[in-house]
C-alpha cells in the first residue's frame, strides 16, 4: 500500500570519509515504488551534503547542536512541525538517540512518530556495558574500560593490558595505538571531541563483519542484511562492501536482540578472529551509513521502520542476495549561492521558497562598472 | 596414555564438502564465498576439481575422474590436487 506520510530524517552529513546514514535512508524511501510521501532532511552543520539534494529531500532544516539542550530541539521541531506536518522521526546519529529517547513522550504529543528502543534498552548497548550484554547474548566480546586520565596508558600493561589496544569515544571514533604515546594522543583528541569518559578495548586481530536489521521490541530482529568491508576509508568506515549470508553472524545478532528486546533499527559490528569465532565491537542504535545496500538486497529497511512507525506490518522480506555489492563514490553537487544563504541565515532551506533574502547575484567590480 | 595407544588417523587433505557446496562458482573461474564474503578466481581446471569436490568426491574417485579427462603421470596429478586442496583451505577456510 502506498505511503504519503511526510518523514523527517536526520544525520544528512554525507561526508566521504565517514558518511551519516541519514542521506542513504533518505534514498531508500525516495526509491520505494510505495513511498509517495515528503522527506524533510535534518542536520546541524550548513555544509552537510544531504541538506542541498533536493531529488531526496524535498526540504531541509538545521537542528541546534544537542549541547543546546532539550527545549531548543523542541522548539526548533515545533517550527519544523508547524512548516511541514512531519509524520514520522527517523534519527540517524547516535549521539542524538539519548535525547530523543527522553523526549519520546513529547514528540509523540506533537504528532511525531518514532520506532525507538526505551532509555533502559539503549543504555544496555552503551559501548561500556558491551560485556555484559554479549555475555547475556552468550557471544564473546573484548575487554572493555572506561579511561579519564591519559597516565592510565602508561601504567596500563601492569594490569594486564597489552598494544597494539584500540582507543574509542562514547559515540564516535576508534583509534589503533601502537604505544603508549599513540593512546595518549587518542585519548586526549577524542576527549576532546567527544568528551570522557573515553573507552579502552582490547585489539581483536580479525575481520569485520557487520548486520543491520530492524528489532521489532519483542525480541525478533525483522530483515537481517550481513555486509563484509571490502575497502575502508581513512576513518575505517565502508566504501565498498559486499552482502554476505553468515548464519552464525545472524544467530549471534539474534541472540542479541532477544537479550535486550530491542526496538528500532541496529547495526550489530563483530570481528571474526583467527579461530574463527565472533567478538562483538558495538551495537549501534540506528541504521548504518551503508543501509542503502538493504534495497539492494531486496530489503528495504527504512521502508519496514517507516511503516512499523506509522503502526502497519513491515511487508515481506525476500531472500536477501549474498555477492550484491555496493561501492561509494564522491561527487559535487552545485548549488546556488541562494540555498546556502537560506541554509545559513533562516537555517532551512524549503521547496519553492529559497528565494534570497537580498540580492545575492554576485558581480566582479567590472561588471558593475560596466552598469 | 602412551602414543602407541593413539590410533593413527591422516587428516582429511580435502576441504569439506558443507563448506565447498556454499561456494558460488562461475565458468570463468570467478568463487565467491557467501559466508566470509571472500572471493578468488580458479582456472578451467580449477573450475573443473571444485565442482567434482562439490560432489563430495573422495580423493581416489577425484584422481579416477580427472585421469579420465586429463593426460598425465597420477602421481604428479595427485600433488597437484593435494596443493590445489591446501590453497582451497586457505582461502575458504576449512
Amino acid at each position: 500500500m502506498a505511503i504519503t506520510a511526510t518523514v523527517a530524517i536526520t544525520g544528512m552529513n554525507a561526508k566521504p570519509d565517514n558518511p551519516g546514514p541519514g542521506l542513504a535512508v533518505a534514498r531508500c524511501l525516495r526509491e520505494d515504488p510505495e513511498f509517495q510521501g515528503r522527506i524533510i532532511g535534518l542536520s546541524y552543520d550548513a555544509l552537510d551534503p544531504g541538506l542541498y539534494l533536493e531529488e531526496y529531500c524535498d526540504a531541509a532544516y538545521l537542528l541546534p547542536y544537542p549541547s543546546a539542550g532539550d527545549q531548543a530541539l523542541m522548539d526548533q521541531l515545533q517550527h519544523i512541525q508547524t512548516q511541514e506536518r512531519v509524520d514520522v522521526l527517523i534519527p540517524c546519529l547516535d549521539a542524538e538517540l539519548p535525547g530523543m529517547v527522553r523526549l519520546r513522550p513529547a514528540l509523540e504529543e506533537m504528532g511525531l512518530r518514532t520506532f525507538l528502543p526505551d532509555g533502559e534498552q539503549l543504555r544496555l548497548r552503551n559501548k561500556d556495558r558491551l560485556p555484559e550484554l554479549a555475555e547475556m547474548a552468550g557471544i564473546q566480546c573484548p575487554e572493555i574500560k572506561p579511561v579519564t586520565q591519559a597516565g592510565f596508558f602508561y601504567q596500563c600493561q601492569e594490569e594486564g593490558w597489552s598494544y597494539p589496544l584500540v582507543v574509542k569515544g562514547v559515540f564516535y571514533d576508534a583509534r589503533i595505538a601502537h604505544t603508549a604515546d599513540e593512546a595518549a594522543e587518542a585519548f586526549r583528541k577524542i576527549a576532546a571531541e567527544w568528551g570522557y569518559p573515553v573507552l579502552v578495548q582490547r585489539l581483536i586481530q580479525g575481520e569485520e563483519y557487520n548486520l543491520t536489521a530492524v528489532g521489532d521490541g519483542k525480541g525478533s530482529l525483522l530483515g537481517p542484511v550481513m555486509m563484509k568491508k571490502m575497502a575502508v576509508t581513512d576513518k575505517g568506515k565502508a566504501w565498498a562492501g559486499i552482502s554476505i549470508d553468515d548464519q552464525a553472524l545472524l544467530g549471534a545478532s539474534e541472540s542479541l536482540a532477544r537479550a535486550i528486546q530491542w526496538r528500532g533499527p541496529l547495526e550489530v559490528e563483530v570481528m571474526r578472529d583467527t579461530q574463527g569465532n565472533y567478538n562483538l565491537i558495538e551495537i549501534n542504535p540506528r541504521f548504518p551509513a551503508w543501509i542503502y545496500l538493504s534495497k539492494g538486497v531486496g530489503r528495504n529497511l527504512p521502508m519496514a521502520l517507516l511503516r512499523l512507525a506509522l503502526g502497519e506490518e513491515p511487508g515481506e522480506f525476500p531472500d536477501s542476495r549474498a555477492g550484491t555489492l555496493f561501492i561509494r563514490h564522491a561527487q559535487e553537487n552545485i548549488v546556488p549561492l541562494a540555498e546556502f544563504e537560506a541554509i545559513v541565515t533562516r537555517g532551512e532551506r524549503r521547496t519553492g521558497a529559497a528565494a534570497p533574502t537580498s540580492d545575492t547575484r554576485l558581480q566582479s567590480p567590472d561588471n558593475s562598472q560596466q552598469k | 596414555m602412551s602414543s602407541e595407544n593413539i590410533p593413527e588417523t591422516k587428516p582429511d587433505p580435502l576441504p569439506s564438502v558443507d563448506t565447498l557446496r556454499r561456494l558460488a562458482v562461475s565458468e570463468s573461474g570467478f568463487v565467491f564465498d557467501p559466508s566470509t564474503g571472500h572471493n578468488f578466481t580458479v582456472n578451467e581446471t580449477g573450475v573443473t576439481l571444485l565442482r567434482l569436490l562439490q560432489k563430495g568426491l573422495r580423493l581416489d574417485q577425484l584422481l579416477t575422474a580427472l585421469a579420465e579427462e586429463y593426460d598425465g603421470d597420477p602421481r604428479e596429478m595427485e600433488r597437484d590436487v593435494l596443493e590445489f586442496a591446501g590453497q582451497l583451505r586457505e582461502h575458504v577456510g576449512a
